[in-house]
Order: C-alpha cells, then structure tokens, then sequence
C-alpha cells in the first residue's frame, strides 16, 4: 500500500505548490494527477499574476479591490492574507526561474486587468500559467522527494472509523489496478467544473471531481452558485480569449458599433469587473444589439501590432487557428462563457475542510477569497498562496502522528463499483449524450440570467441525469488507459456538481456578484450577505442548506460601480 | 459556421490486450469543416467508440496532450483543421496515427516518459542561480525574458521529437523538445552553470551535434519554439562564448546535411551516404542498414517545409535539381544570416520584421 504524510491530489498549480511545501517541511509526499501535471488547467491561464508589489501600491488597495470585485462575498480575513502574501509569492517564483515580462530597467513589468485600481498583473507574455505550472515542474523533478504518480485517476477518499481522511483509493489508468493510498493528510486539488456547462473555457479534464469526492464523504461545499462567465469566449467552442486583451486597450462592440461599456461601466469601460462586463454583453444580445451569431466585437486592433505580437501571441493563434481571425485586422466576435467557479469545497485560510485530516485548495477549494466574482489574475495567486499554505500546514502537521491503516473495504468498495459499471447492460444512453444533455441545460439555465422557474426545470433534468448515468452504456471494458469508465465516473461527479450549484442558485434569492437573478434583481446585503453552503442529506434527498457568516476585518459593503 | 461536412477517418488502432496487431479502421465523422481532427476523433469517441483511445484536455494547442501523426505528418489533432487535413489526405481519408519514435500504449497514446520526458530530465531541467537569490526580483534585460520565453512557450507535447529524423537514426539523442529545454536555461541571464551545460551538451555524443538540420521540429511545432533554432543557438554560444569544439566531430555529418540541401533543396540519396558517413557522423557506424533506408525514406518529409509544400517527394528525390531550391537557399540564409534576429524571438518581431510570418510558412505545409 502507497503512503504518504502528505497525499495531493491533483498536480495544477494549488496541487504541485502544495507538494512542494509539504516536502520543505520534511514530508513525505505523494502527488496524484490523472493527467501529466504540466497538461493541467493551469496551463490555460493566460492573463498574469496579481500582486502589490509595486512600493507606489498596496496590498490593501490589492485586497480592496478583491473584496469589492468579490461583491463583498469574500471572506475579508482571507483576502488579506492572499493580497498581503502576494509580492513574496511572486518574488519566490521569480527566484525559481519563471520568465516574468520585464520592464526597460529589467525589474518586473506588469499590465492592467479588470476591477482593478493599479496595474498589479505580472505576466510571461500571454503564457502565465503555463509558464509557472512548467517552472513548479522543473522544481518536481529536481526534488524527487515528491513521489509522483502521473496519470493515476482518484475515485474516492477514504475515511477512519472517527471520520477523519485517512487515504484515497486511486485508478493507476495505464494498467488499470486499483490502489488504496494511505495518508495523514490528504489535500484536494482537482481544479474547477466547468464541464458541467457547455460551452466552457475549461478544459475535459475540468470535472470537478475533487468537490464530488469530499461532498460523498460529507464536506461541505460553499458558493457553489458563483459560477463567473468570462465576457470574452468564441461563440460554439467556448475558448478563451484573455482579459489581457481588454488589459492592453481593446475595445467592445455591438452590432451597431457602439462601444455599449459606455452605458454599463463608464468610469472602468471594457476593464470592470468580469460580472459586470458579462452582464452587459449578454443584455446587448438579448436586445438584439448582437450580431446574428449571437456575439457582440472585441477589437484588438486599437492594440499596437507589435504590442500583440509581445504580449497577446497566442490570443493571435487562437484568432488564427479556431476563428479564423487575424486579430491585428479585424475585431473578433465573442460572448460570456463559463470559465470558473468561485464556489468548492469550504476550506480556512490554511486550506483545512471541515472534516479532519482533509484540505482543499486552489479552484475546487473555496477559501472564500473571490466571493460572489472573481477578478481576474487572482485565481493564480489563490492557488499559490493557499497551495503553499496547506501544504505547509499539513506538512508540519504530519510529524510525529502515526501513519493511518485505511481499511481494504474502501478499496474493494471501489472495485465492486467499477466492475458493476462494467457490468452494465448496453441498453442505457451514452456517457457523451447525457454529458451533452448535462452542459445545454445548465448553460441555458444557470448562465449569467437565471431565475427560479429555469433553475427548478434544470434541477429537474439533473435529476433525471443521475438516474440515467448510473446505467450509461461503456463501450471499454479494457484495463489500460480506459477512458470511457473514467468518463463514466467523471460524469457522475459533475452531476453532484451540477445539483449543489443549482440548489445554492435557487436558495440565494437576491442578485450578487455572478449570480443575477431576474427574479430579484437587487442585491439584498440584509438578508443574503452570507455563504450559501451544502451537505449530502443521504441518497436521493435533497442536500441539506445552512448559512455561514461572511468575515468582515475593514470593509463595510458599498454600492458595486465601475 | 460553415455548413457540416462528412470526412474519412482512417486510425490506427492498437489494443495492447487484444493480443491483435495494431491495424487500421475506417470512421466516419459529420462536422463543420473549421473543426480540428480532435473534434472528429471526440465525435467518434462520443459516438460510435468511446474505446477509442487519445489523450486530450484543453482542445486549443495548449496542454500539449494531443500530439498524433495525421496523414503521415506529426501536429496536434486539435489545432489541424478537418479541411486541411483534408487537402494532405490521400483517397480522400484523413489517417491519424499515433506519434513516431515512442511506444504505443494504446491506440493514439505512446508512452512519453520512456522518451520524452527521460530527455528532458537529461538536460537538468532547472535553474541553477549563484548563491542566495536577492531581495527583490533578479535584474535582468527585458530581451532576455522575452528570448528564451520562445522555449518556455513549449507546451511539452512531443511533436517534434515524433518528427525528428536523428531521433530515429539514433534513439539516444536528446531531440528538439529538450534541447530547446536547455537553451530556456542557456539564455536564462540566471542561470549560473551556462558553460557546464554547453559543455555536457557538445560532448555528449547525442547532443547539439547530433542534430542534421533537418527543419522537421520547425516545421511541426505548434507552437513556433523552432528547436534547431535554439539547437544552433547552444551551438554559436558553444563555440563563440566558450571556444567548446565538438569533440565527436558530429559536425561533420551535420555539414553534410547543410551542404547537400542548401545546394541542391532536397537530399540527393546518392550523395547522402558518403557524405555522411564519409565525415565521421553521429551516425558513426551504429545504426543498422533498416535505420538508414529509414532514413533516407523519410528524407523527404522532413524537407517538406523547406520546399513549401510544393513538391511532391517522389519528384524531390528523383530530380535534384529542382525550383524548390530556391526557397531553401532563402530559408537558409534567412536562418543562418540573420543571427541578430534570430536571437531574439518571435515574440517581438511584429513590426520589424516578417519573422513571424516566415516561420508560420516555413511551418504550414497544409494551407
Ligand atoms: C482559459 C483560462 C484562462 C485563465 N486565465 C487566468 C489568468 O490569467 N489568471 C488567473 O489568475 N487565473 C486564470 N484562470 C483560472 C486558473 O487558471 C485556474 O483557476 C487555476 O489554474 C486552477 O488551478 P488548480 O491547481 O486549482 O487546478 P488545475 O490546474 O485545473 O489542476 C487540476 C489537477 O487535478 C488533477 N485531477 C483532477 N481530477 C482528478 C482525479 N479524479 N484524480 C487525480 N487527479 C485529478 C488534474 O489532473 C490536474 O492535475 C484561467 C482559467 C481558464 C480556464
Ligand atoms: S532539426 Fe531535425 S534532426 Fe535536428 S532536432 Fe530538429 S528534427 Fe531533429
Ligand atoms: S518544441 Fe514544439 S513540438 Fe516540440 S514539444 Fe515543444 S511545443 Fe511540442
Ligand atoms: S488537446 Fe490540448 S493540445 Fe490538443
């Protein structure tokens, strides 16, 4: 049996940073990933990195900003560790050897991004994430203390007779076995769920796996209804392209080419806050100010040519490659898309859940640093600062405790589950359609525009989901790289995803942050200033909704106007 | 949107517990035509076969999972369009077939840690800074940030070491992908160990001498790294910084290469082997006889960028002298000559310079 002091799962960038610092602290760590680290999510992250570091700002200002980004959702207490943590973070990745953007006097150079009151975003031209996600594996191959088991699938955590995690059954996917992972701490980081939506600008491996595995176990998950929606996403595909491009200048339009910002946001324009741009273009379409495709323009060629070349370049390839666009020429059509989840699995500032033993970090965590919306540049830094921080946590945590002896039941559990899976008739719908199903309906449903009646309908098909992909039809009944059990077990995964975020929608009765509900249209700080969290109330029962406060250090809730 | 279209998709199948031989199947797929040859390979997965095996995540040329050969040819199937593919394809079927010179696993997936990522962790893939780091950040000229994040824009996804012909010559050598690696710390103004690395890599037999110029990993990468390009980089900060020789004398064969394409645009196969061989190569005596038709086979392909794209190889081969020629004197001399440009990056070519937009052609063999 694998043990570990320290067993991560997931190896993005909360994943890997936690391994790291588990291991500085003298554990014994393990690193789980179902892919390759450097194919995780995090490679995606185009934008850049905020921090304060710049001595003219300040990380209240960073911290500020957040708070209010975060439509006074976030947990103040939290913040201001991320925000004042920030410029070492920074610091100690420049050290490792992350090829930050300079400026002419060679320090660190930075760009603006949205909500955003100074330009704080430090950024490796438009490859930030993948550029810090590469160099942390640089870093994990020098140290080979960090054992790494690469393209392993997680399926269940595991707990003792007291309830506290004490392993985690795991799919090695080349050969197929099944292993059950002894652990005295566990910390999750699977990343977000965005392909419970479709389209998303998340990737297939963005599952949300993590937040199913510790809600079964009884974790709870907190603001699972703030699912941000990216203004600027290729209409079909749903790919990104970076607020960076807004960062550097560029403009938005509609059909009639006028830049509509003016009449939403007139201070900040295309650069408030990523809720507040959505919104407006998704008002622009309903309206029927969009273009028949159901888009309104970003025209990047107000941006110097040599400006995109240097900091945009792959904005430039996706143009190029997906749209058929040559950015520098012409403006390119896009509309919100899904892109993150503020919500997860409810964790403290050192990462810890509410069930001993196990922690949570990076965008299936939710801390709650980012609240009701997100900025941008800041989901990079959560997963550092917290990354670091719970490993740090559970690294010091480990010595001296005993190694757990999980029980072989868990394991067998797991196997009977799997084989029942195989073992399946062939007569179920596929694994794909009702995938298909499954990202329609909540991005027709729960998207930036939601309301009561749409929400209940959208539960309803979930419902109806979960019966259907407990018989969906596997073609694969092969050991080695079985993707279609993985497939298999992922979708259920995203239905425990799809049916918290619709329950907690449904419950906030009031319109905050990503969550804008037609049927209450005004944020109501009386009532609704506090997390919505969720628990499993056993099979088939609705989950169970408590409240939990909202921490307040030195920001008392204002009127949200960019 | 373009209107739906149907395509051919010939794959190469592989089942490691079938006890079967890997063989080709026939799918068909319905699909806009803009969509990449991953949305076709997902739509028979979703489909038809969802045992059809492939790794991919990010479906945009990011997280290098997608690495496959489509019609012969080494890409990434989520950023080659179906209608491109289309246009390479021969009796109207796009093959897709897993990378070169790694083991198949299953179906479209080969191992990479048996061959790609054993190289990369071969050229000490971190950095190496003197003593303490400072305070604040490491000073450094913006240029060299931007210079070597022409590497650090590798997305690790083994498409140029799939293509790479001394790869298949001589299973040893480093390869593009981790040679470009290297000079990501080469070019790092933190790195402290920049002679030891130049150093190990020139002596290695399998190292920056073992590399024929062959423009294969320029022409598949996906994402503009150019690693011969960063390969000839090591090289020039090899000998002009360090006065380090190649002591195995892989020049020679590397010459060898140079001479015959800039001259002729394409190998001349008569010419190739006493040239090669005649100068004392990485090839030195331990390849077998298959290793050398192979390479002579696939000579062409590797030279299809240079001829962009607008000769067949048959007719390469058989007619040394050829128009093409021309495009490669240029390309060469562009590469070779212009060193001031080519060690900065395409990063910040835009305005002065077409750079940018003659890697893509050299790259684009379809369009
Ligand atoms: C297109 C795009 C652009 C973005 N740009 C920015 C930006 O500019 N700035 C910013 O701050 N943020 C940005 N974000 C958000 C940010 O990238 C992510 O929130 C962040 O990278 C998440 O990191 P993570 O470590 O939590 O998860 P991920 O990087 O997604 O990693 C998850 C890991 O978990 C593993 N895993 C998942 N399930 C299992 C399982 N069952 N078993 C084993 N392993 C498993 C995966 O293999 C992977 O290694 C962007 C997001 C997207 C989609
Ligand atoms: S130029 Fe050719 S031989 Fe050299 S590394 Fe690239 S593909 Fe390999
Ligand atoms: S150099 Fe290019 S082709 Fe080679 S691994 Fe890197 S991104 Fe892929
Ligand atoms: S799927 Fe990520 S590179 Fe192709």
């Amino acid at each position: 049996m694998p043990h570990h002091d320290v067993l991560v799962i997931g190896a993005g960038l909360a994943g890997q940073r936690a391994a790291l610092s588990a291991a500085e602290q003298g554990a014994n760590v393990g690193i789980i990933s179902k892919v390759h680290p450097v194919r995780s999510h995090s490679n995606a992250a185009q934008g850049g990195i905020n921090a304060a570091l710049d001595p003219e700002d300040s990380w209240e200002s960073h911290a500020f900003d957040t708070v209010k980004g975060s439509d006074y959702l976030g947990d103040q207490d939290a913040i201001e560790i991320m925000c004042r943590e920030a410029p070492d973070e920074l610091l100690e990745l420049e050290h490792l050897g992350v090829t930050f953007h300079r400026d002419e006097t060679g320090h660190l150079g930075k760009r603006a991004f949205g909500g955003a009151s100074a330009a704080r975003t430090y950024y490796v031209a438009d490859i930030t994430g993948q550029a810090i996600l590469h160099v942390l594996y640089e870093q994990l191959m020098k140290h080979d203390v960090v054992h790494r088991y690469e393209e392993w699938f997680t399926t269940a955590l595991v707990q003792d007779e007291e309830g506290k995690v004490s392993g985690a059954v795991t799919r090695n996917i080349r050969d197929g076995s099944m292993e059950l992972f002894a652990a005295k701490s566990v910390i999750l980081a699977t990343g977000g769920n965005g392909q419970v939506f479709n389209p998303t600008t998340n990737a297939l491996v963005c599952t949300g796996d993590a937040i199913a595995m510790a809600y079964r176990i009884g974790a709870p998950l907190m603001d699972m209804e703030m699912i941000q929606y990216h203004p600027t996403t290729l209409a079909g595909l749903g790919l990104l392209i970076t607020e960076g491009a807004r960062g550097e200048g560029a403009h938005l339009y509609n059909a009639d080419g006028e830049r509509f910002m003016e009449k939403y946001a007139p201070n900040k324009m295309e650069l408030a806050s990523r809720d507040v741009v959505s919104r407006a273009e998704q008002t622009e379409i309903n309206e029927g100010r969009g273009f028949p495709d159901g888009t309104v323009a970003l025209d990047i060629t107000v941006v110097p040519r040599k400006r995109i070349h240097e900091a945009l370049r792959e904005i430039l390839n996706v143009g190029r490659d997906f749209a058929g666009v040559d950015i520098t020429k012409e403006p390119i059509h896009i509309k919100p898309g899904n892109h993150y989840a503020m919500g997860g699995v409810k964790s403290d500032t050192d990462g810890l859940t509410s069930i001993p033993g196990l922690y949570a970090v990076g965008e299936c965590a939710c801390v709650s640093v980012h609240g009701g919306n997100r900025l941008g540049a800041n989901s990079l830094l959560d997963t550092l600062i917290f990354g670091r921080r719970a490993g740090a946590h559970a690294g010091k945590r480990s010595k001296g405790s005993p190694m757990p002896q999980p029980s072989r039941a868990s394991l067998d559990d797991e196997e009977a589950r799997i084989r029942a899976i195989f073992d399946r008739e062939r007569s179920g719908r596929r694994v794909s359609e009702i995938k298909a199903e499954l990202g329609a309906t909540m991005d027709e449903k729960c998207s930036v525009y939601r309301d009561e009646e749409g929400l209940r309908e959208a539960l309803e098909v979930v419902t109806r989901l979960r019966q259907e992909a407990k018989v969906a039809t596997v073609d694969d009944r092969g050991t080695i790289f079985n993707q279609d059990l993985l497939g298999a077990l992922e979708l259920q995964f995203m239905i425990d995803n799809a049916e918290t975020i619709l329950v907690s929608a449904i419950e906030r009765k009031e319109s905050r942050g990503a969550q804008y509900r037609t049927d209450f249209p005004d944020r109501n700080d009386d009532d609704w200033l506090k997390h919505i969290t969720v628990q499993p109330n056993g099979d088939g029962e609705a989950p169970e909704i408590e409240y939990s406060e909202v921490t307040m250090t030195q920001w008392e809730p204002e009127e949200r106007t960019y | 949107m373009a209107e739906a279209q149907d395509f051919t998709l010939k794959i190469r199948r592989f089942d490691p517990e079938s006890g079967e031989q890997a063989h080709w199947q026939d799918f068909g797929v319905e699909l806009d035509p803009d969509r990449s040859v991953l949305d076709g390979i997902l739509q028979v997965k979703d489909r038809e076969d969802a045992s059809l095996a492939i790794r991919c995540s990010c479906r945009a040329a990011i997280c290098g999972s997608c690495g496959v050969r489509i019609n012969g040819k080494s890409a990434l199937a989520c950023n080659t369009r179906l209608s491109d593919a289309k246009q390479t394809a021969s009796n109207g079927a796009i093959t897709v077939e897993p990378m070169g010179n790694m083991p198949v696993i299953k179906d479209l997936i080969v191992d990479m840690d048996a061959v790609h990522w054993k190289k990369i962790q071969r050229v000490v893939p971190w950095l190496l800074p003197e003593g303490e780091p400072p305070e604040r950040e490491y000073i450094v000229p913006a240029e060299a940030m931007i210079d070597v994040t022409q590497s650090m824009a590798c997305i690790q996804c083994g498409v140029c070491v799939s293509a790479c012909l001394s790869l298949e010559v001589d299973p040893e050598f480093i390869g593009p992908a981790a040679l470009a690696k290297a000079y990501r710390f080469v070019g790092d103004p933190r790195d402290d160990h920049t002679e030891e690395r130049l150093r190990d890599l020139a002596e290695d037999p399998h190292g920056i001498y073992d590399c024929t110029h062959c423009f294969a990993c320029i022409e598949v990468c996906p994402k503009d790294v150019a690693p011969m390009s960063q390969i000839m980089r090591l090289r020039r900060r090899a000998t002009a910084d360090f006065g380090i020789k190649d002591s195995n004398n892989g020049y020679g064969h590397e010459k060898g290469f140079v001479d015959i394409i800039e001259k002729w645009g394409t190998l001349h196969e008569a010419q190739l082997l006493p040239r090669s061989f005649g100068q004392g190569s990485a090839i030195r005596g331990q390849v077998e006889p298959d290793a050398v038709k192979q390479l002579l086979r696939d000579m062409p392909t590797a030279l299809r960028g240079l001829r962009a794209g607008k000769i067949t190889p048959k007719k390469a081969l058989m007619h040394p002298k050829l128009p093409g020629q021309k495009n490669v004197r240029r390309i060469f001399e562009e590469v070779e000559g212009k060193k001031e440009r080519l060690e900065l990056n395409l990063y910040i070519v835009g305005d002065d310079g077409d750079q940018a937009e003659g890697a893509q052609a050299e790259g684009s063999g379809e369009s």
